[in-house]
């Protein structure tokens, strides 16, 4: 199994714990990695962008080429099109929150940002901020987001429930459960609408 | 980021149990941690931060009491590394591709002196310019300078051309550059370490005339250096770091260094390359074995990250017509960094492409984060200025670079570091009053300090505004040298103390801050102006410290 994701994002909105959760989940498969992240100027508000690759075999570039990942995953919907010339155009599906950032002078008008997803003929829209929320935790919109990207990663459901338990393990009992309720959100809403 | 790297460090510890999940830069930090280093020398610069930050914030190294706290800037620490070097332990030195610049002077001086303890220069280049002024290539320096150069193609190599460059760096008393590039630096792989070494122990050059450049004692040297450089090219014709592999598609050979060679892979989904291919990872460069590749194929492809400078050496070495292509015929573009698409064209592969991006599409530069001081030393300066004619302020390199961009469009330039005040200067010793430079605190101590004494020494009616966030901001709120102490060395370089100015950079003190910048500015000599407010970014971690000790 082999799986090329891109991770989509502003600087600051959690697209690398994205990359960690899914991360720690294919090392416990003893998979292959190669993770290319975004550091520097560019973390300011920018645009950020992640390349993610998790393989059964060894893993050649720390790039994913154009038009071979199966998967982007954003937390803000421009930036999730932004990226669309890496997509699979056969069988590349996005996911993204519907959540506008907008810290731009002139952000496009968000009707059209969303008309342009609904294009796409293998996309999971979702309002991940709304979701959080509900799970009593605003903070974790981009965990929902994984939720709702976790049916397209070819790993089990638990995998991610445990790669969460993990890495939250030195906070306290409830913010673990929060993410865990904001990963099941994000799934839900995934199963119910693909 | 901190954080994750935190959990990262778990996660390696605990899964993977011999392998470790490592950025570039930290497969590098830990290859030195391994092979017996006694102390880092660096200053902060985008891609190659996170090397100084791991030993930073290694249990291991803290035992071990290895140097690790930030220098001035990049010559103090490149000198500090040689002179640790010279006391016969290992010190390594790293920066990002411009820092070289600033550290030419020693760093092209040490491979006359030579070595004594291991002396390992980590440069990293920023092709596509990411974080960066240029895409310089770091190899023109080695090449410069004379010394070997070890180029990673992922991370494993990475960590294991430290243990090896320190050894090389020893056995032939020469600096070794260590050169890679944004995507080595900042992409994560698996990395299986080695055994530890122990420290050096103190020991000085056997020659105690070894280091002193006088003229007759610096020929000498240089001609051992010439002699030696033979012997660097026989050593990298053996080097596992240099790998010839046959082909039986004699029509192309391939000439592959760094991280282009996992872009050649990836086209190839078997692995499996028809054409013979030298791959590179030590120069200078193996003759004999560009010779055989270049003798046994009808064209040669060269495929390197940065400048054509392997292109540019191979042109002397092929004899007749052979066909070269690279980036001087426009094979692979002339600028910017590789992907392995670049490679498929190059190859004569099927391209593969995804979806087209819709035109609504616009640009999200980074920016001011909300409540940076720097905006309102900005806005008040915006404000002063109003009157007169645009174009007179000088700005660095920092977090306040992006005050160029809208909303503020506050400053002219952004050159080098330290910069502003000397172009300030300059601009007012032309007749342009009055002339004004922006530069941050840490930038300021890193390159700053000589230029405000040339403008004091030529009572030039400069004011020099010193943003004061008490932190190197841009690449993650590092320690800034001269914390707590800027007004203290300004006066010390000779600014009247009546012209040092310390303001608050906040909106309730706006008109305030006005009235005293236009005062400054209308001062007909050297004036120092000094917005004094902690980073934003630094004040959210160090509250968040505070509440995390408090439950």
């Amino acid at each position: 199994m082999k799986k090329d994701i891109i991770l989509a994002g502003v600087g600051g909105q959690g697209i690398i714990s994205i990359a960690s959760v899914i991360g720690y989940a294919a090392l416990q498969e003893k998979m292959f990695l190669k993770q290319s992240e975004v550091h520097g100027m560019s973390v300011r508000g920018g645009d950020v962008m992640s390349n993610l690759r998790i393989s059964h075999h060894e893993i050649a570039s720390d790039l994913i080429p154009f038009g071979q990942a199966d998967l982007i995953i954003s937390v803000e919907p421009l930036e999730s099109l932004r990226y669309l010339e890496y997509l699979s155009p056969d069988t590349g599906w996005l996911v993204t929150n519907l959540t506008p950032f907008n810290n731009m002078q002139h952000y496009p008008d968000i009707e059209k940002v969303m008309a342009e997803i609904n294009k796409l003929p293998r996309h999971v829209a979702l309002d991940a901020d709304k979701l959080a929320k509900e799970a009593g935790s605003a903070k974790s919109a981009n965990i929902v987001i994984l939720g709702a990207a976790s049916p397209f990663l070819g790993l089990p459901f638990e995998k991610f429930e445990d790669a969460i338990r993990f890495i939250f393990r030195s906070k306290e009992k409830s913010v673990i459960e929060k993410n865990l309720e904001a990963l099941k959100l994000g799934r839900d809403f995934a199963d119910k609408n693909i | 980021m901190k954080i994750f790297l935190f959990l990262l460090r778990y996660i390696h510890t605990i899964i993977m149990a011999n392998k470790l999940l490592l950025l570039g830069d930290e497969a590098i930090a830990l290859g030195a941690l391994d092979a017996g280093l006694s102390g880092i020398y660096a200053y902060p610069g985008t891609p190659s931060t996170e090397i100084t930050e791991y030993v930073q914030n290694s249990e291991t190294a803290k035992e071990k009491n290895i140097h690790c706290s930030w220098s001035t800037n990049e010559k103090t620490a490149m000198e500090a590394a040689l002179g640790m070097s010279y006391a016969g332990k290992r010190a390594m030195v790293c920066m990002k591709h411009v820092g070289l610049n600033v550290a030419a002077d020693p760093f092209i001086n040490s491979a006359i002196t030579g070595a004594n303890g291991g002396l390992i220069v980590v440069s990293a280049d920023d092709p596509s310019m990411h974080s960066s002024q240029n895409e310089q290539d770091s190899r023109f320096y080695g090449k410069f300078a004379m010394v070997p150069i070890l180029e990673p193609s992922n991370q494993q190599e990475a960590y294991d051309m430290v243990r090896y460059g320190f050894d090389f760096s020893e056995k032939y008393q020469i600096p070794v550059l260590l050169r890679i590039t944004t995507r080595m630096a900042h992409s994560r792989s698996g990395v299986v370490r080695g055994e530890c070494r122990e420290q050096n122990t103190l020991h000085l050059p056997t020659d105690l005339r070894q280091f002193v450049l006088l003229p007759a004692i610096a020929r000498k040297r240089y001609i051992k250096l010439l002699e030696s450089h033979q012997r660097f090219i026989e050593e990298s014709e053996t080097s596992q770091f240099n790998m010839y592999h046959e082909g039986p598609d004699k029509s192309m050979g391939i000439l592959v260094a760094g991280i282009a060679l996992n872009y050649l892979m990836e086209n190839f989904p078997d692995r499996v390359v028809p054409y013979p291919f030298l791959k590179i990872g030590q120069y200078p460069m193996p003759r004999q074995m560009v010779e055989k590749l270049v003798e046994e194929c009808d064209e040669v492809l060269i495929l390197e990250e940065g400048y054509p400078v392997i292109e540019e050496l191979i042109r002397g070495y092929i004899p007749g017509k052979k066909k070269i292509r690279g980036r001087f015929d426009g094979t692979i573009p002339r600028t910017g960094e590789l992907n392995p698409n670049i490679l498929a064209v190059a190859l004569g592969l099927p391209n593969t492409k995804g979806l087209s991006i819709p035109d609504l599409m616009v640009g999200r530069p980074p920016q001011l984060c909300s409540g940076c001081p720097h905006i309102d030393s900005y806005l008040a300066l915006n404000e002063v200025l109003e009157a007169l004619p645009k174009g007179r302020v000088f700005s660095d390199i920092g977090c306040y670079t992006l005050g160029a961009l809208k909303p503020y469009e506050a400053i002219n330039s952004c050159v080098d570091m330290g910069a502003s005040i000397t172009m300030a200067k300059g601009a007012a010793d032309a007749g342009f009053v009055p002339s004004v430079a922006v530069i941050g605190d840490s930038t300021f101590t890193h390159s700053g300090i000589t230029g405000l004494l040339d403008a004091v020494n030529d009572k030039s009616p400069v004011t020099v505004i010193i943003l004061d966030n008490a932190t190197t901001a841009m690449t993650g709120g590092q320690d800034s040298a001269g914390t707590g102490r800027i007004e203290g060395i300004c006066k010390g370089v000779g600014v009247e103390e009546a012209h040092i100015r310390v303001i608050r950079p906040l909106k309730k003190y706006h008109a305030e801050n006005v009235i005293i910048m236009r005062e400054e500015l209308n001062y007909n000599g050297v004036s120092v102006i000094i917005p004094r407010r902690e980073c934003i970014v630094s004040v959210d971690k160090r509250m968040r410290i505070k509440f995390k000790t408090k439950q």
